[in-house]
């Protein structure tokens, strides 16, 4: 395209901030874990490590964390199966209302958040609860894997419309059952896009706030949870600001890993 | 499942000449779906839609009928009974028409922001950057997506406090930030889901032909008109896709505006202080995002921009 240069540096100029306006507040979160003081002014003047001391040592934090972990092992150990499922169903069948089946997997994401929430909520509170299933982390479990089926879902199935559906014939016409030709021809073939989409659904689940404050009862404390209650309280949020600054400098984990996989596939 | 695996058939190994006996219960399993495709993908099916089908879509029909509902003003008890009462009290009530509005209002106006960003960077990025320099930001536009809602929201929370780093920012210039309030918080949501509108405006962007741009340089056309008659029109359906992210994401949200809303009311925030207190007006106005969104995918279906994509 013929830009003028002007326009062109104006465009890198503005690119620049862009990217600026992205990293900045980020880079703000990691710097103000080191502020001595509480009173939020800029630019920061005494530097100290005694909240990252104190994050550490915070029961709080740690028992949330577990909870974080064990919310998101659980939603992802079922969303890896069910949404496994649909894509199998949808990328090796013509039924009819598959079309509905897909909108169906789709919706718990495409809806706000705050909407599956109220509604998890009020099916548990008005029909669960008198069962015997109340709010707590089996709820949180429920509405966390709800939405994370479509990331398993998205990730296997854009990979089953590319796999050699020959081997998997081949493996029955050499005597191989259904379950076998599964296990040992057909999981290997989308193995990675399996995992990279248990990644996204644990990553999704570890970050969610807005259907866990629907879902969970008042002990029921995830990570984003606690962060959430306290956010506001000024001696508790020095704590908080280590605590984000380690979920942004841990974050690239997961990029690191998922660009890992899907590299792998292209080779 | 894994049960299910059979052994290699030891038994019939010897005898090669004869048909193998396969009559392992897996084997037997096997056989009897093989002929029946039907029965494979109702057992595929079976789980999943249990769970959405029945437990996700059963808990918004449920929502919707909860919305007639009434509660008990002493207990908070919620009471079955058939009542317009909550939509009426949402429809006439100017607080209530007031903050949908308003929350509408913000959706639309980060989305207008977050595509009024979108479209320079992805020109810089798809036609004027270095290839290295475009694989350097398009990582650089999504990497954000990954470092976590609330850390996010925290960090506009720092940099709009009072005496902080924006404050410090426009203090050489004789002016303060916007404190936390609507402003403040059409920002932050804007960061929030930039990446949404950001990445399928670029890759629009990268599809579109140069020699148009050159085409259309050479009618005579300055890169402004270029940009309004040749790659906006044939971005439309990014921008729309992009859209149906930032605006539904926007609308939805609660949290953003307790932490940098200052005072700002949106509709998230009227259901999360309802929910416990008055379920049923809960339900009815956690139907309205629903009624906006559905009613934004029909006009986004109805430009023809989702068939593009």
């Amino acid at each position: 395209m013929r830009l003028s240069a002007p326009a062109k540096i104006t465009l890198r100029v503005f690119a620049g901030i862009v990217m600026a306006a992205i990293y900045l507040p980020l880079a703000l979160v990691v710097t103000n874990s080191f502020n001595a003081t509480t009173s939020g002014a800029f630019p920061i003047k005494d530097f100290t490590t005694k909240w990252w001391v104190a994050a550490w040592h915070n029961e709080g934090v740690r028992e949330a964390l577990w909870t974080s972990i064990k919310v998101a092992s659980v939603a992802t150990a079922i969303s890896l199966v069910l949404g496994s499922m649909v894509a199998f169903a949808l990328a090796r069948y013509d039924f009819f209302g598959k079309n509905t089946v897909n909108l169906l997997v789709v919706l718990p994401i495409a809806l706000p958040g705050i909407v599956t929430g109220v509604a998890l909520n009020n099916t548990f509170k008005t029909v669960l609860e008198p069962l015997g299933i109340g709010l707590g982390l089996f709820s949180v479990i429920v509405g966390h894997a709800t939405f994370s089926i479509v990331m398993v879902f998205n990730n296997v199935q854009a990979r089953m419309g590319r796999m050699n559906r020959g081997l998997e014939e081949a493996a029955m016409d050499m005597g191989a059952n259904m379950f076998k030709t599964f296990f040992q021809v057909t999981f290997p073939g989308f193995r990675s896009a399996f995992i990279a989409g248990g990644l996204l659904a644990f990553a999704l689940s570890f970050d969610e706030i807005v259907v866990t404050t629907f879902t969970a009862a008042p002990g029921t404390e995830t990570l984003p949870i606690w962060i959430f209650n306290n956010m506001s309280r000024p001696n508790q949020a020095p704590v908080v600001n280590v605590i984000a600054a380690v979920l942004v400098l841990a974050s690239m984990i997961p990029v690191y890993l998922s660009q890992r996989l899907t590299g792998d596939d292209k080779k | 499942m894994t049960a299910l695996q059979t052994p290699p058939d030891t038994a019939a190994a010897p005898t090669r000449s004869t048909a193998p006996a396969r009559n392992s219960l897996g084997d037997k399993i096997s056989r009897y779906l093989y002929i029946r495709p039907k029965m494979r993908v109702t057992g595929l099916l079976l789980l999943p839609m249990l769970w959405l089908g029945v437990l996700y879509i059963g808990s918004l029909a449920l929502l919707f009928i909860t919305a007639f509902w009434t509660t008990d003003s002493f207990t908070s008890k919620v009471i079955p009974a058939f009542t317009l009462e909550n939509f009426t009290e949402i429809l006439t009530q100017p607080a209530y028409q007031a903050t949908a509005l308003r929350t509408i209002g913000i959706a639309l106006s980060v989305t207008m922001l977050c595509a009024a960003l979108a479209l320079p960077l992805g020109l810089y990025m798809a036609k004027v950057a270095s290839p290295k320099m475009r694989a350097v930001l398009a990582i650089g536009i999504t990497l954000p997506l990954w470092a976590g809602y609330l850390v996010k929201v925290f960090s506009w929370r720092i940099t709009f406090s009072t005496g902080g780093p924006l404050d410090w920012l426009l203090a050489p210039f004789g002016a303060t930030g916007p404190g936390y309030g609507t402003a403040a918080l059409v920002a932050t949501l804007a960061y929030l889901w930039f990446p949404y509108m950001a990445v399928p405006v670029y890759s629009a962007f990268r599809q579109i032909p140069d020699n148009l741009f050159d085409a259309s340089a050479d009618l005579g056309a300055k890169s402004w008109a270029t940009v309004r008659t040749v790659a906006i029109p044939l971005l439309k359906p990014a921008f729309i896709a992009g859209s149906i992210f930032t605006f539904s994401l926007s609308l939805g949200d609660y949290i953003a505006a307790q932490f940098v809303g200052g005072k700002t009311q949106v509709i998230g925030t009227v259901i999360a202080s309802n929910i416990n207190l008055n379920p049923p007006l809960a339900a009815a106005f956690g139907i309205v995002p629903i009624i906006v969104v559905v009613i934004y995918l029909f006009l986004a279906r109805k430009t023809g921009a989702l068939k593009a994509l």
